[in-house]
């Protein structure tokens, strides 16, 4: 728990430690309004002692005490620290599941071991749980008593006045003569009065007023403690209710939000389908800009505009913009732009001229010129099943210009071109599997045209049309279109997340620089004269105090009449 | 005027930043080297002697006078700043140089018709140039002219790394920048990383001091003592620990707005947090007995190389969806 230490001031000019200095100056009212703090606190008063020897539920109280002290917390946080290291330098099955594939491929001894580890999900691996959750187990330890202790002290009225203020920090004294009895209460009167003015709460004891102010700081440590507390519950619990989806939607087509209409969905474990609101939407356009003014990053994109048309039943259609940094909320989900490319639109027809597919087909691009790559499927129609592997070009170099193999060289479509290789066989459709419609098991396969069979493969434009290799049939393309990659996503905790997040932050500030101290002012009497003594105690890091007690002083003497020289 | 010109004036400025804090670093270093050979022992000075006790001289005003008595004040406050010429130099030259790096961080921002923090070249320059901002600013309160070696000699190698190896020209910004949370999430990392890089210095040289006090060595002229240091660096920590803390949470936010989750432990995103439980374990370490002075004072030298580190090395070849760098 970060109980901030306390000012080195005191310590620093010899005046000895809050403990010792309460004996010295014979306070010995217990310090109830002190934050409870861990017994290796720093500002702790709490001493080491010999341990009798223990019975079981005295060890239970002793790893307790263990658990829930300094050391250990920040032995924790910085095993937390470290821990998280390795799930940085090895790439993760949520964040990068690609990564992964690609890693054991190339490390497959090392991958085996980091796979037991759990490394490639090092976030949710058991270690690192134990770790995190060891940690909160400490916090919560730490803040229950503490907070129980703080309610208390929010009700306990200031201390007694020490014996001697001479030794505690920014003392001052003013010196009154011609004093008569009622100087006295006078004086305290005033200082009551300025000290409440300063938002100090007040006790009077005789001829001294005790204070102490910025409770508030310890409120705040306790709240910044507790909100992290709850973004861990809300992530815990919340997460279960979660879920994403994946669609893609070539311009021109819609998405209806039922499971069906998904390509692909991670549910929470509390996932229910029938909850899913039922709108729609077709986009009925995509923009791509890129940046055709400067050199030095030619063909970049600028900007990425999805136009949809969304229908949520009962209401009126409208027309909307998803971009990439502005979501789009409807029907309690959020719509995220997060990735686009190209769909070539192909025709596939049977020798006989029946068309058998027609239809966009979304290409992965694989480089920023938009070199796509994809896959055609037709199972049903033809003589045999056939299976296309291919490329699209955008704007296809042209052989001679760019090396033998083709490339693209510009994202925009300026010279389209799409070629195939053509296989046949079982494509493994109708065994109720699903299949990844990106990609093709060719190992099975036989290969009719392209490269290694001696025949060339296909190679189209916008608008043309080639025979399939083998009398099969033929195919057009027609044109290319964009598609949007849409991330469809539910998640409850987003609101809790964030107000904790919110409450950490505004804990955080009242904890760290509102500063708890206490003042004291004294009236001593020694025949006519009177001294007013003032002096303050920081209770936690208060780089003010001496401030503090001489604004004071000065407001404090003011009142009373008595000017004050440097 | 246009844009190429303007870039043009920018890097003009840049360039002639590096050199005046090439001449900064240098009186700086000198006025170092020559405090660290002055045999002079300059421990805390009897704290009597500092005080000036205004008593007995109760002069007859009215019915009241009245006298203030200030006690001894503690002799971490009362080390004497030294202040030399070069060290002088050193400064005059900083705030010339600082006025150079601004006008061409600006201008960079101006050529580009944006926030000048879109790519690391400019967000080095940015966040060095709060570095040195908060750095003159500090000298109002607390003479901190041994530290003018080491932060110019920083910020002189972390511009000179980036007019080098992150230069990059001015392009628009990709879809996914595009985004008020670029001019708010990155202008508050910029000033954790200023605050932070502060800390760390103050408390390299706690380091130094401790262990010249600790040998009983005298302390080097003009430098407060250990226990003033790591005062002094745990308040710019502490300050910079909540802009670490407002970037993360800012960051979680366009994260949601850009990628469609707030935390997915992107690698940047883990190593922002690494950082952030770095300096919450200093923080705990200065409240844990045992653990204050050189042990958290070392803890804050380990949080800012793993910014350092979350900047270079995390953003160049790490894998991740914070690839912005440029390059």
């Amino acid at each position: 728990m970060a109980s901030t230490p306390s000012s080195d001031k005191g310590k620093a000019s010899g005046q000895g430690t809050a403990s010792d200095k309460d004996t010295e100056l014979g306070t010995p009212e217990p310090e109830t309004t002190d934050p409870k703090r861990p017994s290796d606190h720093f500002d702790s008063d709490d001493t080491e002692v010999t341990q009798p020897r223990l019975g079981p539920l005295g060890y239970l109280r002793f790893f307790w005490r263990q658990l829930t002290s300094m050391r250990t917390a920040l032995f924790l946080l910085l095993l937390v620290a470290f821990a998280a290291v390795p799930g940085s330098l090895v790439p993760q099955i949520t964040s990068d599941p690609n990564g992964v594939i690609q890693y054991k491929q190339e490390n497959p001894g090392w991958s085996k071991v980091l796979d037991f580890l759990g490394v490639f999900n090092t976030y949710s691996s058991v270690w690192f749980s134990a770790i995190y959750i060891l940690l909160f187990i400490s916090l919560v330890g730490c803040i229950i008593p503490r907070t129980m202790h703080h309610v208390q002290a929010l009700r306990t009225p200031p201390p007694k006045t020490p014996a001697r203020l001479d030794r505690l920090p920014g003392y001052l004294s003013t010196e009154s003569v011609d004093a008569t009895d009622a100087t006295v209460d006078e004086g305290i009167v005033a200082a009551r009065q300025v000290l409440r003015s300063g938002r100090y709460r007040t006790r009077i004891f005789g001829d001294s007023a005790s204070a102490e102010r910025g409770y508030l700081r310890e409120t705040g440590n306790l709240v910044f403690h507790i909100a992290l507390v709850g973004i861990l519950i809300s992530v815990g619990f919340g997460g279960g209710f979660i879920w994403t989806g994946q669609k893609v939607v070539p311009v021109g087509q819609s998405f209806a939000n039922t499971l069906s209409d998904y390509d692909s969905i991670s549910p929470g474990r509390w996932f229910d389908p029938d909850g899913l609101s039922p709108y729609k939407l077709t986009l009925t356009n995509f923009v791509a800009k890129y940046d055709e003014s400067n050199s030095a990053d030619f063909g970049d994109p600028i900007d990425y505009t999805a136009y949809v048309r969304t229908q949520v039943p009962g209401e009126a259609t409208k027309n909307q913009t998803i971009k990439v940094n502005s979501p789009l909320h409807i029907g309690g989900t959020d719509v995220y732009l997060l990735s686009n490319g190209y769909a070539p639109v192909v025709t596939v027809r049977s020798p006989a001229g029946k068309v058998v597919f027609s239809g966009p087909v979304p290409f992965l691009p694989q480089d920023t010129n938009l070199t796509s790559q994809g896959v055609i499927k037709i199972p049903d129609g033809l003589a045999k099943e056939i299976g296309m592997v291919g490329f699209f070009y955008p704007t296809e170099c042209g052989s001679g210009t760019c090396g033998v193999a083709p490339s693209s060289v510009d994202p925009r479509q300026i010279n389209p071109v799409l070629t195939l290789q053509v296989f046949t066989g079982n494509l493994g459709l109708n065994t109720g599997k699903p299949v990844n419609a990106y990609s093709l098991d060719t190992d099975k396969l036989t290969q009719l045209d392209g490269q290694g069979t001696g025949k060339k493969g296909l190679t189209l434009t916008p608008g043309k049309t080639v025979n399939l290799p083998n009398g099969l049939g033929t195919i057009e393309f027609n044109k290319a279109i964009h598609y949007a990659g849409l991330d469809i996503h539910h998640d409850p905790t987003q609101f809790w997340v964030l107000s904790f997040a919110v409450l950490v932050f505004l804990g955080l500030i009242t904890g760290l620089f509102i500063p708890r101290r206490r003042v004291w002012i004294k009236a001593v009497r020694t025949g006519n004269t009177v001294h007013y003594e003032y002096a303050g105690l920081a209770r936690g890091e208060d780089p003010r105090l001496d401030e503090a007690v001489a604004e004071i002083a000065r407001k404090h003497s003011q009142l009373l009449g008595i000017s004050m020289k440097p | 005027m246009n844009e190429t010109s303007l870039v043009n004036d920018s890097l003009v400025a840049v360039y002639s930043a590096m050199f005046v804090y090439a001449l900064a670093f240098i009186f700086f270093t000198y006025d170092l080297a020559k405090r660290m050979s002055e045999g002079k022992q300059l421990t805390a000075a009897p704290a009597d002697a500092l005080v000036s006790r205004a008593g007995a001289n109760a002069s007859a005003g009215r019915s009241t006078t009245a006298l203030l008595d200030r006690p001894a004040l503690p002799p971490e406050v009362t080390f004497k700043p030294r202040r030399s010429t070069a060290a002088r130099l050193g400064m005059v030259f900083t705030v010339m140089a600082w006025i150079l790096h601004v006008g061409g961080t600006v201008l960079r921002g101006v050529a580009a018709h944006r926030v000048p923090w879109a790519n690391m070249y400019e967000f080095t320059l940015t966040a060095t140039a709060i570095i040195i901002g908060v750095f003159l600013v500090m000298q109002f309160w607390q003479d901190l002219q041994f530290l003018g070696a080491y932060i110019t000699g920083f910020v002189l190698v972390a511009v000179a790394v980036a007019t080098t190896s992150f230069y990059v020209d001015v392009v628009p910004l990709p879809p996914a920048l595009q985004s008020y949370w670029l001019v708010i999430h990155v202008f508050v990392a910029s000033l954790g990383t200023g605050f932070y890089g502060l800390g760390a210095a103050l408390s390299i040289t706690q380091l130094v001091q401790a262990r010249r006090e600790a040998k009983g060595l005298r302390l080097i002229p003009g430098v407060p003592g250990a226990q003033r240091l790591e005062t002094l660096a745990y308040r710019l920590i502490v300050v910079g620990f909540v802009f670490w803390t407002f970037t993360l949470i800012a960051g979680s936010i366009w994260a949601e707005h850009a990628w469609g989750r707030y935390w997915g432990w992107d690698t940047k995103e883990v190593w922002t947090f690494i950082v952030w439980v770095i300096f919450a374990g200093y923080i705990h370490a200065r409240a844990t007995r045992g653990w204050r002075g050189s042990r958290s004072a070392t803890l804050a030298i380990i949080g800012f190389a793993a910014v350092v580190f979350n900047f270079t090395i995390v953003n160049i070849y790490f894998h991740g969806l914070h690839s912005y760098s440029g390059l």
